[in-house]
C-alpha cells in the first residue's frame, strides 16, 4: 500500500486491520511513536495524518492510504519543540513526549495558552504536571522568556 | 492489538451503494469511520464481530450542508472536529459544538463522527442529548431505500437501535431549534472522560430537556419539561425529575450522584439567564 511517510513515498504491505501504531513500529522501524493504553484515552500514539492528530492505536492501516503520515522521527531530533522540550523539563519518563509533541506541531505557529492546554487535552503526562509541557511549547513558539 | 488480525475482514467499497449492496449481501459488516469505538474493542479482544465494511474513503459521505428552511445536514462521516469548524453549526447548533468540544480529545474528535456516536448507542455518548432536544432526524438507507427516524424513537434499550444490518446512517438531520440551547457534561475531566451526566436544553414557551447517563438510553424529560411549561417552580419540576430518571450504580458514578447532579443540572440551566 502507498501512502507518505515523513516527507517520503512508501509502499509498505500489511494487514489492513492493522493498527497503524503497529506498522509504523514493526513494518517501517519506527519505534518513537509509543504505545500507551490502546484505547484513544493518552495520546502516546498521536501522529499526523494529514496534519491533523490522530491516535495511532485507533486507525486501521487502509485508512492511510494515499495520506501524508508524519511521526516524531520527521522532526528530525533539533525542531524547536524537540529542543524546549528537553530544556525546559517538558520531558520526564519520556513516554509521553513524542506524542505531545505531535499534538503540539499541529497547533500551529503561536498559539496561545488556552489553545495548547485545548489542543495538548487529549494527552496524558504523569511526570510533569503539564506546565513545564506548555512553557515547552509556549517557548518553542517563540514566547518572550524562553530558554532560547 | 489482543485480536487476531489473521481472523479479521475489511471490505472496502469505492461508492455508498456497493457498501448497501455489501451490507445486504455479505452480512453481517461492521462498519467503520473513525474507528474510536471500535477499535477500543479490538485492542482489548473484546468484540466479538470479524468482518468490516471501511465507510472512511466514502466522499459522499462526508460534510455539514446548510438547506432551505434551516435545517442542518450532518453526513455520516462528519467529525466532531467538522462540528466545531463550522460557522453553520456554531451559528445555529451552539449546544452541539459545546458537546463536540468535550468528547475525548483533538485526536478523537478528529477521527469520531456524529453518526457514530449515534450509532455506537451508548447511553453516555456526549452528543446524544443534543440531538434529542434538537428533535433530530437519523436517515437510514439499504439497498431498498431510504427511511427517516425521530431521533426520539431510534433507541429502544441499552446499546439497541431500530436499525437493520443492512442499514446504514447516510445523515442526521437536525431542524432549526427555537429558543436558548444550553449544554454541560460532568465527568472526571472535560477531555477523555467518559461523562457521569450530561444534560441538553432549550429554553423556549416549549421547554425541552434531555439527560445522558441516567438510563439505558439517551432521555427525553416531558414531564419535567410539562411541568416548566405550566409554570412549576424549579423545586417542583426538580422534583418531577427525580421521579423520571431512573440511573443505575457503575463504574464511573453512582445512582444517588447521578440523581443529585440531574436534578442541579436542571438547576443550573434554568437559573441561568441564558
Amino acid at each position: 500500500m502507498h501512502f507518505k511517510l515523513n516527507g517520503a513515498a512508501v509502499e509498505v504491505e500489511a494487514h489492513p486491520m492493522k493498527r497503524l501504531l503497529d506498522v509504523l513500529r514493526q513494518e517501517c522501524g519506527l519505534t518513537g511513536t509509543k504505545e500507551g493504553c490502546g484505547e484513544g484515552e493518552c495520546g502516546a500514539c498521536t501522529v499526523l495524518v494529514d496534519g491533523e492528530p490522530v491516535c495511532a492505536c485507533l486507525v486501521p492501516f487502509a485508512q492511510v492510504a494515499d495520506a501524508e503520515v508524519r511521526t516524531i522521527e520527521g522532526l528530525g531530533g533539533d525542531h524547536p519543540l524537540q529542543r524546549t522540550f528537553a530544556e525546559v523539563g517538558g520531558a520526564q519518563c519520556g513516554i509521553c513526549t513524542p506524542g505531545m509533541i505531535m499534538a503540539a506541531l499541529a497547533l500551529g505557529p503561536n498559539p496561545t495558552l488556552e489553545e495548547v492546554r485545548v489542543g495538548l487535552a487529549g494527552n496524558l503526562c504523569r511526570c510533569t504536571g503539564y506546565e513545564a509541557i506548555y512553557r515547552a511549547v509556549l517557548f518553542a513558539a517563540g514566547e518572550e522568556g524562553g530558554p532560547a | 492489538m489482543r485480536t487476531a488480525l489473521s481472523g479479521l475482514d475489511l471490505l472496502r467499497p469505492r461508492t455508498l451503494d456497493e457498501a448497501l449492496r455489501l451490507l445486504r449481501d455479505e452480512g453481517p459488516l461492521v462498519p467503520l469511520a473513525g474507528c474510536t469505538d471500535v477499535y477500543v474493542g479490538l485492542n482489548f479482544g473484546t468484540l466479538p464481530a470479524t468482518r468490516f465494511v471501511d465507510l472512511w474513503g466514502l466522499r459522499e459521505l462526508r460534510g455539514i450542508s446548510l438547506r432551505d428552511g434551516g435545517t442542518l445536514s450532518f453526513g455520516a462521516l462528519a467529525t466532531h472536529t467538522d462540528i466545531v469548524r463550522s460557522p453553520e453549526v456554531n451559528a445555529r447548533l451552539p449546544m452541539l459544538v459545546a458537546a463536540a468540544r468535550e468528547v475525548g480529545g483533538v485526536q478523537i474528535q478528529n477521527r469520531g463522527t456524529l453518526a457514530g456516536n449515534v450509532a455506537n448507542a451508548s447511553p453516555a455518548g456526549d452528543t446524544l442529548p443534543v440531538l434529542a432536544v434538537a428533535e433530530a432526524v437519523v436517515v437510514l438507507r439499504s439497498v431498498d431505500g431510504e427511511r427517516r427516524v425521530p431521533f426520539d424513537g431510534f433507541y429502544t434499550g441499552y446499546r439497541q437501535t431500530v436499525m437493520r444490518p443492512d442499514e446504514l446512517i447516510v445523515a442526521i438531520e437536525v431542524p432549526p431549534v427555537e429558543g436558548a440551547q444550553w449544554f454541560r457534561k460532568v465527568g472526571t475531566r472535560a477531555a477523555q472522560a467518559i461523562s457521569k451526566v450530561m444534560m441538553a436544553a432549550v429554553k423556549s414557551d416549549r421547554p425541552r430537556v434531555s439527560l445522558g447517563s441516567v438510563g439505558p438510553t439517551v432521555v427525553r424529560l416531558p414531564l419535567t419539561e410539562e411541568a416548566l411549561a405550566g409554570g412549576a417552580t424549579l423545586e417542583e419540576a426538580q422534583r418531577v425529575l427525580l421521579d423520571e430518571i431512573h440511573p443505575i450504580d457503575d463504574v464511573r458514578s453512582t445512582a444517588e450522584y447521578r440523581r443529585r447532579v440531574a436534578a442541579n443540572l436542571l438547576g443550573q440551566w434554568w437559573s441561568d439567564g441564558a
